[in-house]
């Protein structure tokens, strides 16, 4: 038996997104049957075709309302996967699986969102109250930021993180973004003392620590690798795909376990690199989950850029701007161009395989993308011939 | 300000709470201290528990200091510390709360400046709202 069917059997050929602002009219179902038929436009794939659908659980319009309203065919295959962001590459993995084993041929994952103009769901008081949070929320650690806070001051006391690599974090999303005249903060440059400045949201995490709220809608087109080749676009194969719920985690109040600050990007890195014929070190850009900047820096240990401390120091003297030890984030990701529960991560990815970022790492063959930390999460492996 | 929702693994603690005591879900097998409560133990899946009294003394293991937006009541008091409080009788039992000044000081009470890492606290009860829960106030 084939030890890795997964690997480089599927591809995403299609790739679309709304425009993004912090006020789209459109509802969110509309908004994600523009992006689906604009990923399907991409592909060169007639709506009919599409017979495999996934999704966040949070997303809001069903399956149902979609696949009527795109004119998708008899759908044989369709996939929710929980916890917020930590699912957005889970579901480019789960249409992966479905296309290589036969259950399906073209599949379509997608996001849309009115989170910009819409409800903050930590203000559902009633939603939200439920295990853990009725240990946590009642003291007043209200927000997921508060709850990163909490292990950011933690992982500084331990680590030595400074606020100054949290704000190198921030300005090479930002510096991307000013590149990118689809990004949110394309036209507002940031620098260092901008960040130092800047109000405290949840101390020790200042406003630039925290993601864009953001209204917009992406989708991805998938289809197996045999097919790929006669897409309209050069193919982006997942080379490898990795979920990571690890044992005792308590969502973004990890705070109940050995060492809270190796989280779930470290189980979903295993699983990732476990089937991959290559590592980190052999990665040409990365797209990594940053609804907050200690995000990304837990994130690039726990898929070995570097040793468990080091995150913070891996952002020293640009190294995760264009020309570094790895670029990050290169549209300017949920810090800079657009939160969409990181989605437009994986589109990202896909541009830099084909060569059409506006941040263009040349020759750039590999692309890893991840989803959420400190949420079970997920990553895909890209990679193009 | 908000109330913590009762579930039925973690109905006891709230109960001992209202009594001042500060007690953990143990497994009546073997012996494994749960937090946050659950209905089984991972360890054993074991399904009776016992409550065990703890010292209530810890120190802090982190915090965070919220600043608005907020919901209304907590924005009245913003800034204000919230501590993950390390039990002196495990490390991995992190409790959540409010270091306060006095046992019925508001949430503002404790200046974040002077919050340090490591510093010893011990558990007080208090009523809010008419519900019973843990604070920590600054130990000698």
């Amino acid at each position: 038996m084939n030890p890795t069917p997964l690997k480089d059997r599927a591809a995403i050929v299609g790739i679309g997104q709304t425009e993004f602002a912090k006020h789209l009219e459109p509802s969110e179902k509309a908004l994600a049957c523009r992006a689906i038929a604009m990923a399907l436009d991409d592909a060169g794939i007639a709506a009919h075709e599409v017979d495999a659908f996934a999704a966040y659980t949070m997303e809001a319009t069903d399956e149902v309302e979609i696949a009527k309203a795109v004119g998708a065919g008899d759908v044989t295959f369709f996939s929710r996967v929980g916890f917020g962001g930590g699912g957005s590459c889970a579901t480019v993995g789960h249409l992966a699986m479905a296309i290589a084993t036969g259950q399906a041929d073209v599949g379509v994952a997608w996001r849309s969102r009115k989170r910009g103009s819409g409800p903050r769901p930590w203000t559902d008081t009633v939603n939200q109250l439920a295990t853990p949070a009725q240990w946590t929320r009642p003291f007043g650690l209200l927000r997921p930021v508060d709850e990163i806070a909490v292990l950011t001051r933690r992982y500084m006391h331990e680590y030595g993180m400074t606020r100054e690599q949290l704000g190198a974090v921030a300005l090479a999303c930002r510096n991307r973004a000013n590149a990118n005249p689809a990004a949110i903060m394309y036209d507002r440059p940031l620098t260092l003392d901008d960040y130092l400045s800047a109000r405290m949201i949840s101390d020790p995490l200042c406003l630039f620590d925290n993601c864009l709220e953001t209204d917009g809608a992406l989708a991805v087109v998938m289809v197996s690798a045999e097919r790929a080749v006669d897409c309209r676009r050069e193919p982006v194969y997942v080379h490898a795909f990795g979920q990571g719920l690890p044992a005792q985690h308590h969502g973004m109040v990890n705070y109940w376990n050995d060492d809270p600050l190796a989280g779930p990007s470290w189980t979903a890195a295993r699983q990732l690199w476990k089937h991959a014929d290559f590592g980190p070190a052999d990665v040409d850009v990365a797209q990594i989950y940053d609804a907050f900047t200690p995000l990304i820096p837990l994130s690039l240990e726990g898929y070995g850029f570097c040793a468990k401390g080091e995150g913070g120091a891996f952002a020293d003297d640009g190294g995760l701007e264009l020309g570094g030890r790895l670029p990050v984030n290169t549209s300017g990701g949920g810090l800079s161009e657009a939160y969409v529960h990181g989605f437009n991560l994986i589109t990202e990815g896909v541009r830099q395989l084909r060569g059409t970022s506006a941040n263009q790492v040349a020759g750039a063959s590999t692309c890893l993308v991840t989803a959420g930390e400190a949420v079970p999460t997920s990553a895909v492996l890209l990679r193009r011939d | 300000m908000l109330k913590p929702l009762v579930d039925d693994d973690g109905a006891p603690y709230f109960e001992y709470a209202a009594k001042g005591e500060l007690r953990m879900q143990t497994c009546a097998n073997c012996g494994e201290v749960l937090f946050p409560p659950r209905p089984m133990c991972p360890r054993c899946q074991g399904i009776e528990f016992a409550w065990k009294l703890m010292s209530g003394r810890g120190h802090v293991w982190s915090f965070a200091v919220p600043h608005p937006p907020l919901l209304p009541d907590y924005a009245a008091l913003a800034p204000y510390p919230v501590v993950v409080v390390e039990l002196e009788e495990d490390r991995r039992l992190r409790v959540v709360g409010n270091l306060v000044a006095a046992e019925e000081a508001d949430i503002n009470s404790v200046d974040p400046a002077t919050i340090e890492i490591g510093q010893p606290v011990r558990a007080v009860f208090r009523e809010i709202e008419g519900f019973f829960v843990a604070a920590w106030i600054p130990d000698a």
